[in-house]
């Protein structure tokens, strides 16, 4: 159902039912319906008097595309939580609402770093991968013996929506102590008795170190060789955050010296990771594609909330969930 | 055979930590099986030969043949594990043969296993990796649903078996935001389930309800091929299995075609049949199946707790004391 004064809009990747059916309901949508993402040239193309964009985080929303929208484009919506790929300073300066999608995959993604902490000290992949190739028949009592969280320390560096829920969810485990940097959080201190701690501190005293902080300038690069040196020799890292918060090349020095014991990506950079990067040759790293927010639910309700979000902020209404900048 | 050694034999089935076993040592004249493979059951009885005492783990089968071969001068056997499907207890006992093993100390272990299980299933942990390697990963967001998964929030956990593992696993999953957790076995355990809220169910209702399945009794006559082609019929088209018991306790052939044909959603197992499952099993070829191979317990702490506990037990039964963990 679309009229003339519908407000037009492209949104940029296909989207599950539910939030395509709202969008078409109430605007003029270009959708992009291909297998492949739209390439850079053709997206500025087809974005030319757009009203309102409906973006994914592998969407680079900058001054050339704001350029290339022209001056009606009132809203951009992204579907994540995270929005370092869009240039809010920008947005702002041109009036355009940016919408996002916090709180509602907290859980899918705090799950998916407690599976992938657990996949990582439990040596799952090479587990599997020695089932697969027959070397079970050597079976040694010590053989592919991980880390357990029982008695352990847990860092999570960053305690917001997401950190807190993996901490939640950690704490049955019978984690020992959480210690935790970023900014004071007196509930997760009075709930899980977490300990507010420097960064060195929670790198020296962490059995395990979890990456929960969003990526700025401060936080760029933060896990580098430096910071690996001050980790347990045992220490398990952690990251679904964002891959820019990590130095690969430290990271990859520190598992192939033994400076750190093992490491947990759902993040990299870049994304994809070429198929030939060193970190997928030790045994001692997983990496996996950006799937923390993947679940059926999930994604679902994220593109609901971000087609409310672009539809809200096109009736120059608040959106649901808008970043205030 | 030397004259003058009066120390008790001991046969060690496997190379277990060199701090248990120099312990083990100083009392006993110790024979450990060390090389590349696990002894063969011909290696197992030449090594049980005239021992007095036998440390073993699950692969080792305690029977008539073993017990004979060994001789009647053997006082007791150390199993490595909680399971004890492997041992002819009754058969023990009537040859006053005492049999120690590790409850306990591999409960948190087994269970974060377990756990781990869970969510690698979920997560489809399996295929992401796989898609990294071949570099299918594209932009990851080509489609918003690429490699979707399961929430543990909100789902409904069911138990087979709220023993001590069992319990772990549930509490475990507690934290996630469950929607109910169910659990089945031959009798409801209130004090286990009760400060959990975990509900007590027949079989055949957990198998209906649940999105997880997760089975952690032990395996005896009674349920062995439990999870037969009418049980996955039962479960729902996208419920995941995870097995931390024993391989016997699921039909693997029944398995294969329920995961082969969309009957249910994934499985996750730690041990199979037999072990090792040969690199030519069906299940290797699934996608929505992922095979460990029997690390549940496996953790440095915890494996090293085990062999300590079996040390205890083994110089506890050749010197007449009562064993720390006796199965009898």
């Amino acid at each position: 159902m679309s009229s003339a004064s519908a407000p037009k809009v492209f949104v940029s990747r296909r989207v599950p039912e539910k939030a395509k059916a709202l969008i078409t309901s109430q605007c003029n949508a270009i959708l992009w319906e291909k297998d492949e993402p739209p390439p850079r040239d053709e997206y500025l193309k087809i974005i030319s008097g757009i009203d309102g964009l409906f973006c994914l985080l592998t969407d680079k929303i900058d001054a050339e595309l704001l350029d290339a929208a022209g001056p009606n484009l009132r809203v951009v919506s992204t579907m994540s939580v995270g929005y370092d790929h869009v240039d809010v300073k920008e947005c702002a300066k041109r009036n355009i609402a940016v919408g996002y999608t916090p709180g509602i995959l907290t859980k899918a993604t705090a799950e998916l770093t407690v599976a992938l902490l657990l996949a990582t000290t439990r040596r799952l992949k090479e587990g599997i991968r020695a089932v697969e190739n027959g070397e079970w028949g050597t079976w040694k009592p010590m053989w592919l013996c991980g880390q357990g969280l029982d008695g352990a320390t847990v860092g999570v560096v960053g305690l917001g929506r997401i950190g807190y829920t993996v901490a939640q969810c950690l704490n049955p485990f019978g984690v020992a102590r959480f210690l935790y940097t970023g900014y004071r959080r007196p509930d997760a201190e009075e709930e899980l008795k977490a300990e507010f701690a420097d960064l060195d501190k929670l790198y020296s005293e962490s059995d395990f170190v979890i990456a929960c902080c969003a990526l700025t300038p401060e936080t760029a690069g933060m896990f580098n060789a430096d910071a690996f040196k001050k980790m347990k020799k045992t220490a398990v890292f952690v990251n679904s955050s964002r891959g820019g918060v990590v130095n690969q090349d430290d990271l990859f020095v520190a598992l192939e010296s033994g400076e750190i014991g093992a490491a947990g990506l759902d993040v990299t950079i870049p994304e994809p990771l070429p198929t030939d990067s060193p970190l997928l040759g030790l045994n001692n790293c997983v990496v996996l594609p950006h799937i923390g927010s993947a679940t059926h639910d999930t994604r679902e309700a994220m593109a609901v909330l971000a087609a409310q979000n672009l539809i809200a902020g096109l009736k120059g209404d608040k959106m649901p969930s808008q970043i205030d900048d | 055979m030397s004259a003058a050694s009066q120390l008790p034999k001991v046969f060690v089935v496997r190379s277990f930590p060199p701090e248990g076993i120099s312990r083990l040592k100083q009392h006993c004249q110790v024979t450990v099986h060390e090389g590349e493979h696990t002894a063969t059951r011909q290696e197992i009885l030449d090594g049980a030969r005239g021992m007095d005492a036998l440390f073993i783990y699950p692969q080792v089968k305690i029977d008539k043949e073993l017990l004979d071969a060994a001789g009647s001068q053997l006082k007791v056997i150390g199993t490595f594990s909680v399971g004890l499907d492997h041992i002819d207890i009754d058969l023990c006992k009537e040859r006053g043969i005492k049999v120690g093993y590790t409850p306990d100390v591999l409960t948190t272990a087994t269970a974060e296993a377990g756990v781990a299980l869970v969510m690698a299933t979920a997560r489809r942990i399996q295929e992401c990796i796989q898609a990294v390697k071949d570099g299918v990963w594209g932009t990851a967001w080509d489609n918003a649903m690429w490699l979707a998964g399961k929430e543990i929030a909100g789902s409904v956990i069911g138990i087979v078996g709220l023993g001590r593992i069992g319990l772990a696993i549930a509490k475990r999953l507690a934290a996630f935001e469950v929607s109910k957790i169910l659990y089945t076995g031959r009798n409801p355990r209130p004090e286990s389930a009760d400060p959990i809220g975990a509900e007590f169910v027949t079989f055949d209702q957990l198998l209906e309800q649940s999105d997880f399945v997760i089975v952690a009794c032990s395996a005896n006559d009674s349920n062995k091929g439990l999870f037969d082609e009418s049980a996955f019929k039962k479960m729902k088209r996208t419920a995941i299995l995870v097995n931390i018991s024993r391989g016997v306790v699921v039909d693997q052939d029944a398995l294969y075609n329920a995961l082969k044909s969309g009957e249910i959603g994934a499985a996750g197992l730690d041990v199979t049949t037999p072990e090792p499952l040969p690199t030519s099993s069906p299940l290797l070829t699934l996608p929505n199946c992922l095979v460990t191979p029997h690390i549940a317990s496996c953790t440095v702490s915890t494996r090293n707790a085990m062999c300590e506990l079996i040390v205890d037990n083994i110089l506890a039964g050749l010197e007449g004391r009562p064993l720390k963990t006796p199965v009898c």
